[in-house]
C-alpha cells in the first residue's frame, strides 16, 4: 500500500507558547484503519488539524496524497479538503440546514448538480439509518443522530482519507460499537481511517487496525510502527 | 453550488433587512443629485445653444432721426455680411414691453430717448466673426455698441456648471458612501456566519464559493432597496419637472431631462447592485485570505 500521509519531525506551536507537537514522524498507508489515542491535552486535535489542513506546523515536512502539504498556495487547498472527510468532535452540523441538506452539502461544494444529488443523499441517509430524519433540523436530532449526520456528511463524497475527531465521545456505548461499524465498511472500501480517541475499549473492536499514541504533544513510537495490539510498555 | 442550495446555505431569514432600506435611500439621493446634475448639464447646454453666435446691436443717439438713419445704415450692411443668418431690428413695441417693469407706461412716450437695437444671429460661433461683424457696423455707424448675449450669461452658465459638478460629486460620495456600508455589512455577515463558514471551508470550499454567497444576498438586498430608492426618486423628479415647467421659463425649461438623461437615471440601480455585489466580493475574499 502506498503512503497517504507523511510526518517528519513536525512541530506545532500556537503563538509564543511551548510546542503542542513536538517532533512528530509517522506515516499513514492508503487504506488503513488508525487509532490516535492519548490523554485529554495530549495534542490529538492538534495532529487531526494538521492532518485535514486546518492548520500548518510551526516547522517539519508534511506529505500529503504525495504532495508537500507545508507548501501547498493557499488556492490549492480545497481541492486537497474534498480529498479529506472530516467528522467533528463538536459536529459542526449547519444548525438552519435539514439533515439532508447537511449531508449534500460535500457534494454541492464539489459542484455536483442539484438533480444528481437525491441518490447518493438518500442512500447515505439509509446507510447511517436516519431516512426517517431527513427533514430535521439539527437541534431537533438526538447526540447519537447528530453523529450520524456528522459522519455521512463526511464520507458522501467518498474521501479518501477520514479524519474523526473523538467520533463516540458524544453517544452511549451501542451507538459507538455502531458508528464505529461504519468506519470499518468505509475502510474496505479503501478509506483510510483516523479516528481519534481516548475509549480504549474501542481498539478491541477493529482487530486490524494500528495504533498511535500521543502524550504531552510527542508520539510515543516515533518510528510510527506501532501495531495493535499496543505493546505492554507503552499502554497509557 | 446551485442558486437554490447558495439560498439555504447562509440563513436567510425573511423579512427586510437593514441594508435593504440603506440601499433604498442612498438610492433614493443619489438619483436626485444625480438628475440635478443632468438636469442643470442640460440647462447649461441649451443656454449656450440659445447664446453662442447672438448679438445685439445697440444705437445710441438723442436724436431720433439720427438713430433711425444709422439704424437703417447698420440694417443694410449687416444683411449683407456673408456671417450673418439673421438680422431683425428690435421694434418700439417690443422696446416698450421690455422697458415697462422699469418705467411702467412712461417707456411708451415717443419723445423717450431709447436706443435702436438690432438683434443678429451669426452662422459661426467665433470671435473672427463677432469681430467682423463689429467692424462693419462701426464702419457705418461709429457710435453703436455690439453685445454678445453670451458674455452676459456667462456667470449663469458658470452657476450651472458649478452646480453640475457638486452633483457630481455627491453621486461619486454616495456611491463610495454604499460601497463603505456594504463592506461593513459583508464583514457583519462574515462573523455571524463564521461557524458554518469555517465548516463550508473545511469541506473543500473555494473563496469565491463563501464569496458568491454573500455577493448573492448583497445582490437581492440591493435590488429590493434599489428598486424602491428609484422609485421614490422618480416620483419626486417627475413632480419637481412638472412644476417647473409651469413656471415657463426658458431656463429652467433647458433643464428637462433627456430620454438619455432617463436612461441613465434608469441604469442607477443597476449600477449600485453591480458596485454593492463586487464591494461584498471584494470584502470576503480578502477576508478569507486570511485564513487558511
Amino acid at each position: 500500500m502506498a503512503n497517504i500521509v507523511q510526518f517528519e519531525n513536525v512541530g506545532l506551536r500556537y503563538d509564543t507558547g511551548a510546542e503542542t507537537l513536538s517532533d512528530i514522524s509517522f506515516t499513514l498507508r492508503s487504506g488503513a484503519f488508525y487509532f490516535l489515542t492519548g490523554a485529554s491535552g495530549a495534542g490529538k486535535t492538534s495532529l487531526l488539524r494538521l492532518l485535514y489542513l486546518a492548520q500548518r506546523p510551526s516547522r517539519g515536512v508534511i506529505r500529503l496524497f504525495g504532495e508537500d502539504a507545508v507548501l501547498l498556495p493557499r488556492d490549492r487547498m480545497p481541492g486537497f479538503r474534498r480529498r479529506i472527510g472530516v467528522v467533528f468532535q463538536d459536529f459542526r452540523l449547519v444548525p438552519h440546514l435539514s439533515t439532508w441538506d447537511n449531508i449534500a452539502l460535500p457534494l454541492r461544494v464539489a459542484g455536483m448538480p442539484e438533480a444528481d444529488l437525491r441518490q447518493p443523499v438518500e442512500e447515505m441517509l439509509a446507510w447511517v439509518g436516519l431516512t426517517e430524519r431527513a427533514e430535521a433540523r439539527p437541534a431537533t436530532l438526538s447526540g447519537g443522530e447528530q453523529q450520524r449526520v456528522a459522519i455521512a456528511r463526511a464520507v458522501i463524497a467518498r474521501p479518501e482519507m477520514l479524519v474523526a475527531d473523538e467520533p463516540t465521545g458524544n453517544v452511549d456505548p451501542d451507538m459507538a460499537e455502531r458508528l464505529l461499524h461504519l468506519f470499518e465498511s468505509l475502510n474496505k472500501l479503501g478509506t483510510t481511517v483516523v479516528v481519534a480517541t481516548h475509549d480504549l475499549h474501542l481498539l478491541n473492536r477493529i482487530p486490524t487496525a494500528q495504533m498511535m499514541r500521543l502524550d504531552h504533544g510527542r508520539l510515543l513510537d516515533p518510528t510510527g510502527s506501532l501495531q495493535y495490539p499496543p505493546s505492554p510498555r507503552a499502554e497509557p | 453550488m446551485s442558486r437554490a442550495s447558495e439560498r439555504r446555505v447562509l440563513d436567510e431569514a425573511g423579512g427586510v433587512r437593514a441594508m435593504t432600506w440603506v440601499m433604498a435611500i442612498m438610492l433614493f439621493l443619489t438619483m436626485l443629485a444625480a438628475a440635478l446634475g443632468l438636469g442643470t448639464a442640460g440647462a447649461a447646454r441649451a443656454l449656450d445653444r440659445q447664446l453662442a453666435g447672438r448679438l445685439t446691436v445697440q444705437i445710441i443717439d438723442g436724436d431720433p432721426v439720427r438713430r433711425d438713419a444709422s439704424a437703417a445704415r447698420v440694417l443694410a450692411t449687416l444683411r449683407t455680411l456673408p456671417e450673418v443668418t439673421r438680422v431683425a431690428a428690435v421694434d418700439r413695441a417690443e422696446l416698450t414691453r421690455l422697458l415697462r417693469p422699469w418705467l411702467g407706461s412712461d417707456g411708451a412716450d415717443p419723445g423717450l430717448p431709447v436706443p435702436a437695437m438690432i438683434d443678429v444671429d451669426l452662422g459661426g460661433q467665433d470671435d473672427a466673426a463677432v469681430a467682423a461683424v463689429a467692424r462693419a457696423v462701426r464702419g457705418v455707424a461709429p457710435t453703436a455698441r455690439v453685445d454678445r448675449h453670451e458674455t452676459w450669461m456667462s456667470p449663469v452658465s458658470g452657476v450651472m456648471r458649478s452646480l453640475t459638478l457638486l452633483a457630481l460629486g455627491i453621486v461619486l460620495l454616495m456611491a463610495g458612501a454604499t460601497a463603505a456600508v456594504v463592506v461593513l455589512a459583508a464583514r457583519a455577515g462574515l462573523e455571524t456566519h463564521r461557524a458554518t463558514i469555517e465548516v463550508m471551508h473545511m469541506l473543500g470550499s473555494t473563496d469565491l464559493q463563501v464569496a458568491r454567497l454573500f455577493q448573492r444576498r448583497v445582490a437581492i438586498d440591493a435590488a429590493i432597496g434599489g428598486v424602491a430608492g428609484a422609485g421614490v426618486a422618480i416620483a419626486v423628479i417627475l413632480l419637481i419637472m412638472t412644476r417647473l415647467q409651469g413656471l415657463g421659463s426658458e431656463l429652467l425649461d433647458g433643464g428637462r431631462l433627456s430620454s438619455t438623461d432617463w436612461a441613465t437615471l434608469g441604469a442607477m440601480p443597476i449600477g449600485f447592485i453591480v458596485l454593492a455585489m463586487v464591494a461584498a466580493r471584494a470584502t470576503i475574499v480578502r477576508a478569507m485570505r486570511t485564513t487558511l
